[in-house]
């Protein structure tokens, strides 16, 4: 699976050098070498409240593994803009960066769809 | 050579050798033994993705002395009728069979932070880096007449999930209709900031539709409903009208256990069902290892890593930690992993994250079907050295079904990612 996705501001934080030359291209491959950033490991675990690990929701959400990266950017967009309405979405679609919002959706295309389950109920111990 | 991030960084630039957002795997392998004190939200996603995000590089040994997880969100909808505490209730096996996590069920009774033992009932561990999840603690001082677990039986507090929601939901079946519901809130903070006023919706719920002529008095030692103000207020009007009477600036001062009688500045209010959901700090393996600085309550942290301010190698999360940042369920797991992601770095030789941001969505069930947001992104201010609010947070319009489904997703979504 090969992305192309243009994002502008991705020499940020560690790339100064190049910032302002570049309108970088990233060509993320569901590569078993790669790993996502800290940061973007830890805000997409964030999600797995609503979303489930790694996007592997276990219903009465989007799955977000294995989901169509520009599909992800075009949606976080629309909510983002008001041009797609939501009842929480656009909370967290605002305060995301554009940046943050496109390696979001590279992490999320990378990740296998699995059969997620809600653990079974236990008898509350005496 | 071991090459650390930034001179990954560095020889990625150099070379115009670009796979951001994608890093080299190549880096140092984190290793070393993390034991995680608590197995809640927190302490259990801690050490799930201790486990994971380190490789199986990490030892991870959670010390938790119950076999049950009962989740506290959701929990009030017990009161209301639309939930049974089974439906809230799980074991332990599958997170610690997916992740290769050791359990020990002891009770740590105190720290040789210098030495990085944690002593238990039976036995010690030593680590390299301690997490503390403890939860909240109940300020039994201010209320001692609370303190005893047979008075508890008479006005439980019900502000950790379990026997006490059974028993208040119990007494509510067994209260005369007619009868008088009382609950008093701490002042803030406290555990889930929304969660009384979704209590109070949930027993006008149930009186409601089977005890129509029972009221119910909310004696709430803030100076106004703290979260959610303008939805809770409209809901109470419009869904529950003339049957809550809400009393802020009222602190209980004193409680007659065997009457159900509380005692404020300026009144006495006697009930038929007496809810004291007393004041809090951080839980009490904070208190034993002198983690809880800030005003003898709660727990002073470095926001990128959520090591104490105070005891070096030990790391706190959840409710315990001293924040502007409410006491939620998925903010304790935002924090687990923030906390989680930082030792892996740091284990590894790895600097953490210097700017981490994270999501929090907390819903509030106004009845059986429908509930309501706040949900808020944040994001660490370098210059602050906090987590602070980032554009777009707010709260529902109005409270819909819409929501209630969202809101039971949440909560399975939630418990599969910290439980399996």
């Amino acid at each position: 699976m090969k992305i192309q996705l243009k994002i502008s501001q991705k020499a940020h934080n560690s790339l100064l050098v190049f910032a302002g030359f570049f309108l970088l291209s990233v060509n993320a491959h569901a590569d078993e070498s790669e790993v996502p950033s800290p940061h973007i490991q830890t805000l997409a675990a964030s999600c797995a409240a609503c979303h489930g690990s790694q996007g592997n929701s276990v219903g009465g959400t989007s799955v977000l593994a294995g989901l169509d990266a520009s599909h992800f950017v075009l949606q976080m967009t629309a909510f983002r803009n008001g041009s797609r309405s939501s009842t929480v979405m656009h909370r967290h679609a605002k305060g995301l960066t554009v940046e943050e919002i496109n390696d979001l959706a590279v992490y999320f295309a990378q990740q296998k769809r699995v059969t997620a389950i809600t653990p079974p109920n236990k008898r509350l111990a005496e | 050579m071991a090459i650390d991030r930034r001179d990954f960084l560095k020889i990625a630039a150099s070379t115009a050798l670009v796979s951001l957002p994608m890093l080299s795997k190549a880096a140092t392998q984190a290793k070393g033994r993390i034991v995680v004190v608590g197995g809640g939200y927190a302490g259990a996603t801690a050490a799930k993705y201790l486990r994971d995000w380190s490789n199986g590089g990490l030892d991870v040994i959670v010390v938790e002395p119950r076999s049950q997880f009962v989740s506290c969100p959701l929990s009030n909808l017990v009161l209301g009728g639309n939930k049974n505490i089974n439906d809230l209730t799980f074991g332990y096996d599958l997170l610690k069979s997916n992740h290769g996590i050791q359990w020990v069920a002891d009770e740590v009774v105190s720290i040789d932070a210098a030495s990085r033992v944690v002593k238990m009932k039976q036995g010690e561990l030593a680590y390299d880096r301690l997490v503390i999840a403890p939860g909240i603690d109940f300020m039994y001082e201010q209320l001692p007449m609370l303190q005893s677990p047979q008075s508890q039986e008479v006005v439980p507090h019900a502000w950790k999930a379990g026997k006490q929601t059974v028993n208040l939901r119990k007494q509510l079946e067994s209260m005369k209709d007619g009868g008088v519901f009382v609950m008093s809130i701490p002042k803030a903070p406290y555990r889930c900031p929304p969660g009384p006023y979704e209590r109070v919706c949930q027993v006008a719920f149930y009186l409601k539709n089977h005890k129509p002529n029972s009221k119910v008095i909310v004696l709430d030692a803030n100076a106004e409903i703290i979260s959610k103000k303008g939805l809770f207020t409209k809901v109470w009007a419009e869904m529950y009208a003339g049957m809550i009477d809400y009393r802020p600036n009222s602190s209980v001062v004193d409680v007659d256990v065997a009457t159900k009688t509380v005692k404020t500045e300026f009144e006495s209010v006697q009930a038929n069902v007496l809810n004291v959901i007393p004041p809090q700090r951080a839980g009490k393996i904070a208190q034993i290892v002198g983690a809880a600085n800030v005003d003898k309550r709660w727990c002073e942290v470095d926001f990128l890593t959520y090591e104490s301010k105070i005891i070096s190698n030990v790391h706190i999360i959840g409710d315990s930690v001293s924040a502007a940042l409410p006491k939620s369920a998925h903010m304790a797991t935002s924090q687990a992993r923030v906390c989680a992601n930082a030792i892996v770095a740091i284990m590894g030789q790895q600097m953490p994250d210097a700017s981490p941001v994270f999501a929090n969505t907390c819903y509030s069930f106004v009845s059986d079907k429908m509930a309501m947001h706040v949900a808020n992104v944040y994001r660490y201010d370098a210059t602050k050295k906090i987590m602070v609010s980032a554009e777009g947070g707010g709260v529902s319009d109005k409270p819909s079904e819409l929501e209630g489904n969202y809101a039971q997703a949440w909560a399975k979504n939630i418990w599969s990612d910290v439980l399996t």
